[in-house]
């Protein structure tokens, strides 16, 4: 076989796996940064373990990081892995699962030793037992040929060692013809100050490359093709990002501070680091003693006029239940992001899960509704950020963003919007100066038709009023426990909220607008739904997707859209949320598919489901 | 800024005052109104900030701006809001369940921030609002409807645990003595930092006289000190009393013979270990209780140190340009 002789593919999944020390997120990003500038779509999924430092070589110590790449649009991360980098025993057995018959495996076989085995609790060597018979394996003795490469650097034995992931990384490049610059490039940046580790790491990296030259007549090599992407500037990013930068943006298009009140929680922290980077901004970060402190202090500086912000999880946002509560009382602008994971209490703290929607919905005394939204994938959560912060500010309710684990860390390629044009301005409620006459003025007074009232923040002369939690008159503000009045309140505060209808797109459907099966889901599961309906569409089923991103209110035609097919499915990552919520409101009869296992749907799984519910 | 010449009647709103008639709630509402007329800052500015209590419901009779929250939770608020806008001066009205109990986490670490909030703890060693439960102030064995049998918790002392915290401003008064109160209101708006007030207030209906010996106009005097900086510490009906320092310890003498005025001790605000003591000392029977400002030292303020932190990073990177950031790391194109 000659280099140039090679398969073409549309497009195929690697995972990248070993100890959580041995560099796998790096070597993942590099792969997938590889990949985008070769022009392929990517998607991809880092995979860590819960505890931080389990122990070395154990399979609770395994760090995955898995990449999609195509020639064709690529949204998720990928159902079957085409090949596992194994750099341990115990990495081998955590993901053979995932590795379709007949992928290839690239096996370190150096840690293949008797007590590295016994580590991943394998009693036999499954390099020598005929069990990967299914599979292509490559045998790499990554560890001494990392050493061996690096005899004559002037580095240290520990040093040495951790140059291995390029090594791997190297044998990777070979074998999917990915070019090996920008990584070079990359590493002689990152370690501009070191030059003995960045020659270190490209030594290693080309010796890997060279390595798997030498295993051609074994093996073969693939090329995956450009994909066919709209035009324009690209850049990776991921969901916490994506997420954090939408608020910053946010903020500028409404000219207001931005203030974030937070609490470190998994997986929802990233956007707590992220957005602390950007003090240039002027963007405020707190770092509260807790999740209710965290809420607490950003209901102040929304009192205060700033665009306010909190950011949690499930277990976060329960405590946050009562502060939300009185956010939504005060008829505040306040924006909570929920990124999900596995529950209930502290549940599956890295997995993916998408069950606080009922906590979204009702998770709070009494009857406090708010505006609900879930971002779809990664770089949606941009998009996201941005609405939920306009819906906050224009109808002067407490906003809860859903994300979850899944979209939050994985990373996608995204266009690069046109900001100045279509992320510009923010119109909002705020009094910014004192009017001539303040005479009569009452903060609780409602625009006729949104029922929203104005912002009125200290610090502006002769609109000084009260706001307690207390149930207040609906004309005057004060105190009151008069019966019909709350009820007048409870009433206006709904419809508040259901008027945001006006405001908010319609419902999209992909697909013919009636038909055999609609597939309603929301949130994260996107990109895995929309794939499998897209591959049923080309087959000829009548089937049509409606992926919501406006949870409450729902936007006005989902009833049309409803009626129009004779069956429906709703898949969820959880015990069936969202379907509940369209039976009890629509009266419809729908279908749930649940998954619980803190992993995402696969889209051959749907596939079936799908076809199944046809029948 | 003696162009503002707010009387007290201004910072009335037009509410009822709801509280038991006698509560000590009262003089310290009309006290504040009266601070307020002195502090020169501007109406507009002012906001006051309450968790849930009888005493929460302050803000309601402010004509100030008011924001009665959660339980617990006004230290949170308050300090956001302080951090988001520094220009106003925020008033956080607390009572000892409010602040000490649910709300114990935000309080010291609003302290140990020392965010430049002003906090008002009215301690009356009960729970007011939910009619007359044991409060971590509350005397150990004290018979409440929820300790019938007597309380077994052990007391907190809320000058103590503020001094734990870093407190940079402790300080006690009375509701009885309301030109006392109005005096430490406003040195407490000067200081630039948490500054702690404690109240001991009367709560008429469910532990009537709890802080009776120490606010009685009658015996007051002998159980009293009041601290004034640079001062001697000097008390009694006649002016016959004093404290001097023995060891580690503080001592009530009697001046005469004995003792002399020069042998007392003079009090420093700034010196953190006295101020360790005087916090200290009543908790032993029959001593005096200590009023007036027991510390109070100079810091930074995170509110200011947020500020500074923010142009700190904008001298150095320049103002946040979204576009740069956009383009910002590997970017590629697609034709
Ligand atoms: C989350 C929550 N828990 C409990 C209560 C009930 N509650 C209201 S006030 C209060 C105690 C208030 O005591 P204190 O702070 O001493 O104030 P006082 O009424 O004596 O002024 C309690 C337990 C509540 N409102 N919210
Ligand atoms: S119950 Fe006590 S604290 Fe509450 S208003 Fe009445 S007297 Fe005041």
């Amino acid at each position: 076989m000659s280099s140039n002789d090679h398969i073409e593919l549309e497009s195929v999944v690697i995972r990248f796996s070993g100890d959580s020390g041995d560099g796998m997120q790096l070597t993942g990003t590099q792969f997938s940064n590889t990949s985008a500038l070769m022009g392929n779509d990517i998607s991809t999924f880092p995979d860590y373990p819960a505890e931080i430092r389990a122990p070395q070589g154990t399979i609770a110590g395994v760090s995955g990081f898995q990449v999609h790449f195509g020639s064709n649009e690529v949204i998720t991360p990928g159902d079957e892995v085409d090949m596992l980098v194994a750099l341990n025993p115990a990495a081998l057995k955590a993901n053979l699962g995932s590795l379709r018959k007949g992928g290839t495996i690239l096996a370190n076989t150096d840690a293949f030793t008797y007590k590295g085995l016994e580590k991943a609790t394998y009693t036999d060597n499954p390099l020598e037992d005929n069990s990967l018979s299914d599979y292509q394996v490559i045998e790499a003795p990554i560890d001494s040929q990392t050493l061996d490469t690096l005899e004559d650097h002037e580095l240290d034995l520990k040093n040495k060692k951790r140059c291995k992931n390029f090594y791997a990384l190297g044998i990777c490049y070979f074998l999917y013809h990915r070019d090996i610059t920008p990584t070079i490039d990359w590493i002689n940046e990152k370690f501009k100050k070191f030059p003995e580790l960045a020659q270190a790491n490209i030594a290693t990296l080309k010796s890997g490359y060279h390595f798997a030259e030498t295993l051609e007549a074994v093996v073969s090599t693939y090329k995956v093709p450009s994909a066919k992407i709209t035009p324009g500037k690209y850049r990776q990013i991921n969901g916490n990002t994506s997420t954090a930068w939408g608020f910053l943006r946010a903020a500028q298009a409404a000219k207001l501070p931005l203030f974030l009140g937070s609490y470190p929680i998994t997986p929802a922290t990233d956007i707590l680091h992220e957005l602390s980077k950007h003090k240039n901004f002027g963007v405020k970060t707190f770092q509260a003693e807790d999740e209710i402190a965290a809420i607490c202090c950003s209901i102040g500086a929304g009192l205060a006029g700033n665009l306010a912000l909190t950011t949690s999880s499930g277990p976060g946002i329960a405590l946050k239940g009562e502060a939300i509560g009185l956010a939504v009382t005060y008829e505040m602008p306040l924006v909570i992001v929920n990124v999900q994971r596995g529950g209930p209490s502290t549940g599956l703290p890295t997995k993916t899960e998408q069950s606080d929607l009922y906590q979204a919905l009702y998770g709070r005394n009494g009857e406090a509704p708010l505006i609900i939204l879930a971002a779809s994938r990664p770089n949606d959560c941009f998009h996201m950020a941005y609405e939920a912060s306009r819906l906050a500010l224009q109808h002067m309710s407490p906003v809860m963003l859903l994300t979850d684990g899944y979209i939050a860390n994985g990373t996608e390629p995204w266009r690069i919007p046109d900001v100045d044009k279509h992320y510009n301005e923010i119109k909002h409620n705020l009094i910014e100066e004192a009017p001539a006459n303040t005479d009569g003025f009452k903060w609780i007074e409602r625009d006729e038709v949104s029922k929203v009232r104005k912002w009125a923040i200290p610090g502006t002369k002769g609109l000084e009023h009260r706001i307690g939690g207390l149930e207040k008159d609906y004309h005057t503000g004060d105190v009151s426990y008069d019966p019909i009045n709350h009820e007048l309140m409870t009433n206006a505060r709904k419809e508040k909220i259901e008027r945001v209808v006006d405001n908010i797109p319609e419902q999209e459907l992909e697909g013919d607008s009636s038909g055999d099966l609609l597939v309603v889901s929301w949130g994260g599961t996107y990109g895995a739904v929309q794939m499998a309906v897209k591959q049923l569409q080309k087959e000829g089923v009548r089937i049509s997707l409606m992926h919501m991103k406006y949870i409450n209110p729902i936007p006005k035609n989902v009833p049309t859209i409803l009626k129009n097919f004779n069956r429906i499915i709703v898949p969820e990552l959880n015990g069936g949320q969202l379907i509940n919520v369209l039976k009890a409101k629509y009266s419809i009869e729908a279908i749930g598919y649940n998954k619980m296992q803190g992993l995402p749907f696969k889209i051959s799984e749907l596939v079936e489901e799908f076809k199944k519910a046809i029948q | 800024m003696t162009e503002l010449n707010y009387k007290k009647k201004d910072f009335a709103s037009d509410q009822d005052v709801k509280w038991c008639p006698g509560c000590g709630d009262y003089s310290i509402l009309s006290s504040l109104q009266m601070a307020l007329t002195k502090t020169g800052t501007k109406k507009e500015d002012i906001v006051c900030v309450s968790g849930i209590g009888c005493s929460s419901r302050f803000p309601y009779y402010m004509n100030t701006y008011g924001y009665h929250t959660i339980h617990g939770r006004a230290p949170a608020v308050a300090s956001g809001m302080k951090v988001a806008n520094p220009n106003l001066s925020v008033w956080m009205i607390t009572g000892d369940g409010d602040c000490l109990s649910i709300g114990g986490n935000h309080f010291i670490h609003a302290l140990r921030r020392n965010i430049d909030i002003n906090m008002l703890l009215f301690n009356n060693q009960i729970y007011g609002l939910t009619k007359g439960q044991f409060s971590p102030t509350s005397k150990q064995g004290q018979v409440t409807k929820s300790s019938p049998y007597g309380s077994l918790d052990r007391t907190f002392n809320p000058g103590k645990l503020a001094f734990g915290a870093g407190a940079t401003y402790i300080c006690k008064t009375l509701d009885s003595d309301p030109k006392h109160m109005t005096d430490m209101m406003v040195e407490a708006d000067k200081h630039r930092g948490t500054s702690f007030i404690e109240v001991f207030q009367n709560c008429v209906i469910f532990n009537n006289n709890c802080h009776q010996e120490y606010t009685d106009r009658k015996t007051r005097s002998d159980h009293a000190v009041y601290l004034e900086h640079e001062t001697p510490m000097k008390f009694g009906k006649e002016g016959n009393l004093g404290i001097v320092l023995e060891g580690l310890k503080l001592k009530v003498v009697e001046i005469g013979d004995k003792y002399k005025d020069q042998d007392l001790l003079v009090h420093d605000k700034h010196n953190k270990m006295l101020s360790y003591l005087l916090l200290s000392s009543h908790e032993e029977n029959g001593f005096p209780k200590f009023y007036g400002v027991i510390y109070q030292e100079e810091d930074e303020t995170f509110n200011d140190q947020v500020a500074a932190q923010i142009e700190q990073v904008r001298n150095k990177k320049g103002e946040g340009d979204f576009n740069k950031l956009l383009f910002s790391g590997e970017v590629w194109e697609v034709k």
